[in-house]
């Protein structure tokens, strides 16, 4: 076979990669077969041996046969064990389908319950040997939990309802536990907040009358639009997260236009006034302080963070724009759920136990585990932020200024006000929101609303989890919603605008905004 | 002197040629000269660490912005300790938690043991409520057997994640790249049918092919969960991708080493009549190998340069993980942690570097080149 000339692109002038050290035209000539080629397999072999070394090594385990247990077993004295007939032992396990788990979430103090039910042994007490894995970002989370690298995970509460409607990516996910309520503030940098000052004379005090509105930012947008002819840059954490609605809600309730969603538009900057980006948390005071974004909504500690710095003031919480708003659930695949029913059960269960053991108090109402709390959240492998910034808003207060120190006790719930019951008007409250700003695309009648809730969120687990839990004698019957509860909370006026929320009622609701989509009367009755 | 000229060769084949002026000194040659060597080679750059160390150290005292501040030497060597005294620590706790776990298992199988006793003893109903219970706590006592510590992977965990993961992908690359760099260099119509993929494909950046190496490992792993596979989903993509970016370097230098065979070499094959096997592996093979080990390096090099990105995107474990964690975490200690990923990402990729020019000099037959 004849050799060639290489071709155009492998010419040793313009291959890149030929070191120009090696000198392939010096092999010498005497020998080159026999040594050579002894030496090309030995090298060759040893090499695969190497890379084969390192493959399984570190996979072995010294692993305990059936056999080795049970001669061990056999020394023991069960002269001692009582045998007991009745099965209706107060601790009995759950028969688990699947005992070693592992859950994602993100670097955010409400992934608390998680991080609690693992460290107290909680998740242990079930049977179950959970991981928990930080993810970088909301869509990979959702993407690892969809294609089972992830068992479940700390979600945005309008993740699953997004994934199951078919807002971005589509996959059935369910939810039968609320993680926590609140826990969200919206920071502007510090020249926006000179501005909003200027604007409204009432804001020029070390301590400002809360809850303050958008009303002083209208103006401020409405320059910058008519300057920059672009709209004002804000931030918010992903488009189906609670910190997108929160922060629409309160421009919208001033009369700002945050933008719609449509069809073609699926960045929401239609019509904008504010272009709200998608910013991953841990950028957000970054991105702040390079002017790239002049204001946000993002969750705890991002905001704390920006006062610590001094890079920006927080002006709100969701707490004001709407009292004790859902914010994070623990979200599992449907097929997942099916699966392992059981299991699931035995996660709840571990669930609810971490979510008392964090609004647990002493008689004087204060919060008596919180601390123990931020301890193990501020390890590196969990949130990894200082405790002093940690502590800040998991202890009850939360800092707008420095001037301005608020005791807010509710800032982040987790089992209070049966924070942790998925009730179905949460769901909803969602879908009206995707509805509203044009997420949802088509108008859908009432009864639409009341189904996908019913099938994302799943109260009947939570029953069931917590019904163990009181028969095992480790909750109070009254600390769960009564067994007729249908799942709705009170129809509430709580809100930043006063707006009136009734879930049996999402169309009236949706209409009752000035700015968003309106939907036609008449679907409020199908 | 033989041994003068082993160790010679030894630091010549190895790459460590800064060794060489040691050896001769002890050989008890001009010792001036040697002691130039050391001075140019050794002290000239411990000087110079000395004094990068002495501008970093200047320079972390006064950069610092609202919100971080660059660690110093200091803070990095500190932060450096403590990851790896939490490694130990935390592989004292994962065993204590084993050893608990077996000796629970054992009191259940125990307990299991005396429940199959009575339930021989009974009848009935009775019996088979037994015989459940003692299946129970067996199934509980196999579980408790074969708990895994679910603690999060420390820095070394992370460090011996990448380098297995490294290594499986430029294993991969090479088993594709090699035969098909031979086929390329020996026929011209098979090198002018791939030449448009190598054109097109090796100038992309191999995060760029993550999402979809993504999409085909997911694809073909549909249905399994983590844990019941034998390689994990996150390791594949992982070692794709560095198999991705690692083929171009190999292939191309394969292809050239391949083609630019001396021509003596295969006119004496043709006088000797060899068969094409032996034409392959007794002339083309070994003539090509420098060129083809000189390639695997630089693909060596890109893979560990691309794996850290990768696994920062993917969120793959490994340290790019690490790193990607530590950024998000936002406390005083952050930065001094990602410095010292920093340097000891850089010292492994020095070290698998060194690995593959000692494997490159040793077939490049009395011409090693040094660096």
């Amino acid at each position: 076979m004849p050799i060639t000339s290489p071709g155009f692109c492998l010419d040793p002038a313009t291959a890149p990669f030929v070191s120009p050290n090696s000198d392939h035209r010096g092999t010498s000539r005497d020998g080159i077969a026999s040594t050579t080629h002894a030496t090309v397999s030995a090298w060759f072999a040893c090499l695969f041996v190497a890379v084969f070394a390192l493959l399984t090594a570190g996979c072995s385990d010294s692993g305990v046969s059936l056999e080795d247990l049970e001669k061990a077993a056999a020394k023991i004295d069960v002269s001692e064990i009582e045998i007991d007939t009745e099965t209706d032992d107060a601790t009995q396990m759950l028969d688990l389908e699947k005992s070693d788990l592992t859950f994602g979430f993100i670097k955010l103090t409400d992934c608390a319950p998680l991080v609690v039910a693992k460290e107290k042994g909680y998740f242990d007490d079930e049977g179950l040997n959970v991981t928990l894995e930080s993810q970088s970002n909301w869509k990979i989370l959702l993407d690892n939990v969809i294609n089972g690298q992830l068992d479940g995970a700390h979600m945005l509460a309008g993740q699953p309802i997004g994934a199951t409607i078919g807002v971005g990516t589509k996959t059935s996910i369910v939810t039968a536990y609320s993680l926590d309520y609140n826990g969200n503030g919206i920071t502007v940098s510090n020249d926006i907040w000179a501005q909003m000052q200027e604007n409204d004379p009432a804001l020029k005090s070390p301590t400002p009358k809360h809850p303050i509105s958008a009303d002083s930012l209208k103006p401020i947008v409405e320059k910058y639009l008519q300057d920059a002819g672009e709209p004002f840059p804000m931030g918010m954490v992903f488009p189906v997260s609670t910190h997108n609605y929160e922060i629409r809600y309160w421009l919208a309730a001033s009369g700002i236009h945050p933008g719609m969603y449509t069809e073609s538009d699926i960045k929401g900057f239609t019509d904008a006034q504010v272009k709200l980006s998608t910013v991953p948390p841990p950028q957000m005071p970054q991105n702040l302080e390079a002017d790239i974004v002049k204001g946000y909504c993002v969750g705890e500690p991002w905001n704390q963070k920006a006062v610590v710095t001094g890079i920006g003031v927080p002006v709100t919480t969701n707490y004001d724009i709407w009292k004790n708003n859902p914010e994070k659930v623990f979200g599992v695949t449907k097929g997942w759920a099916e699966k392992n029913p059981q299991t699931h059960l035995a996660v709840i269960k571990a669930l609810i136990r971490a979510g008392k053991w964090l609004d647990a108090t002493d008689d004087s109402g204060k919060l008596v585990n919180r601390m123990e709390a931020v301890e193990m959240l501020s390890r590196k492998d969990y949130v990894g932020a200082e405790k002093e910034v940690i502590a800040n808003s998991m202890t009850g207060t939360f800092v707008f200024q420095k001037t301005d120190v608020r005791e807010m006790p509710d800032f982040n719930v987790f089992f209070k006000h049966e924070a942790s019951y998925p009730h179905y008007s949460d769901a909803i409250w969602f879908l009206t929101q995707m509805r509203r700003w044009g997420q949802i695309t088509e108008p859908k009648p009432a009864s639409w609303y009341a189904e996908t809730a019913k099938e994302i969120y799943q109260p009947a687990i939570y029953r069931e989890a917590a019904e163990m839990l009181i028969s095992e004698g480790k909750l109070d019957p009254n600390e769960i919603p009564a067994p007729d509860y249908d799942g709705y909370r009170e129809v509430s006026t709580d809100f930043i605008d006063g707006n009136k929320y009734d879930a049996k009622d999402p169309i009236g609701y949706i209409n009752s905004f000035e700015i968003g989509n309106k939907d036609d009367e008449a679907l409020a009755k199908q | 002197m033989n041994w003068r000229g082993n160790l010679l060769r030894f630091c010549n084949v190895a790459g460590l040629p800064i060794l060489e002026p040691f050896v001769r000194l002890a050989a008890g040659e001009d010792k001036r000269e040697q002691l130039v060597g050391i001075a140019k080679f050794i002290l000239l750059p411990i000087a110079a660490v000395c004094v990068f160390l002495g501008l970093w150290a200047a320079a972390a005292s006064s950069v610092v912005t609202d919100s971080a501040k660059l660690p110093s030497p200091q803070a990095t060597w500190s932060a450096g300790k403590q990851l790896i005294a939490m490694h130990y620590e935390q592989r004292e706790a994962d065993k204590a938690a084993k050893q608990e776990k077996l000796v629970e298992a054992v009191q259940l199988l125990a307990e299991a043991n005396a429940y199959t006793a009575a339930a021989s003893k009974a009848t009935g109903e009775k019996k088979s409520k037994l015989e459940d219970k003692s299946l129970a706590l067996k199934k509980r006592a196999v579980a408790a057997a074969n708990f895994v510590p679910s603690s999060a992977p420390t820095f070394i965990d992370q460090i011996w994640t990448s380098v297995k993961t490294v290594f499986f992908g430029f294993f991969l690359a090479t088993i594709v790249a090699v035969p098909i760099g031979v086929l390329c260099g020996m026929s011209p119509w098979f090198n002018a049918a791939m030449t448009p993929f190598i054109q097109i494909f090796k100038p992309v950046s191999p995060l760029a092919w993550l999402p979809l190496a993504f999409i085909v490992i997911m694809w073909y792993y549909a249905g399994y969960s983590s844990g019941e596979t034998f390689f994990d989903k996150a390791f594949l993509i992982s070692a794709s991708t560095v198999c991705l970016c690692s083929l171009w370097p190999t292939l191309v230098n394969t292809t050239l080493g391949v083609a630019s065979v001396d021509k003596d070499f295969i006119n004496v094959a043709d006088v000797l009549r060899l068969s094409w096997w032996q034409r392959l592996t007794k002339i083309i093979l070994p003539a090509s190998l420098p060129l083809m080990f000189a390639g695997m390096r630089i693909s060596l090099g890109v893979g560990w340069m691309v794996l850290i990105a990768a696994d920062m995107l993917a969120q793959n474990p490994g340290l790019g993980k690490f790193v990607w964690d530590e950024f998000q975490n936002g406390s005083d200690l952050t930065y001094a942690r990602i410095a010292f990923s920093v340097l000891v990402i850089g010292l492994i990729g020095l070290l698998l570097d060194r690995i593959m020019i000692f494997f490159r000099n040793l077939v490049s037959f009395g011409n090693p080149s040094p660096v």
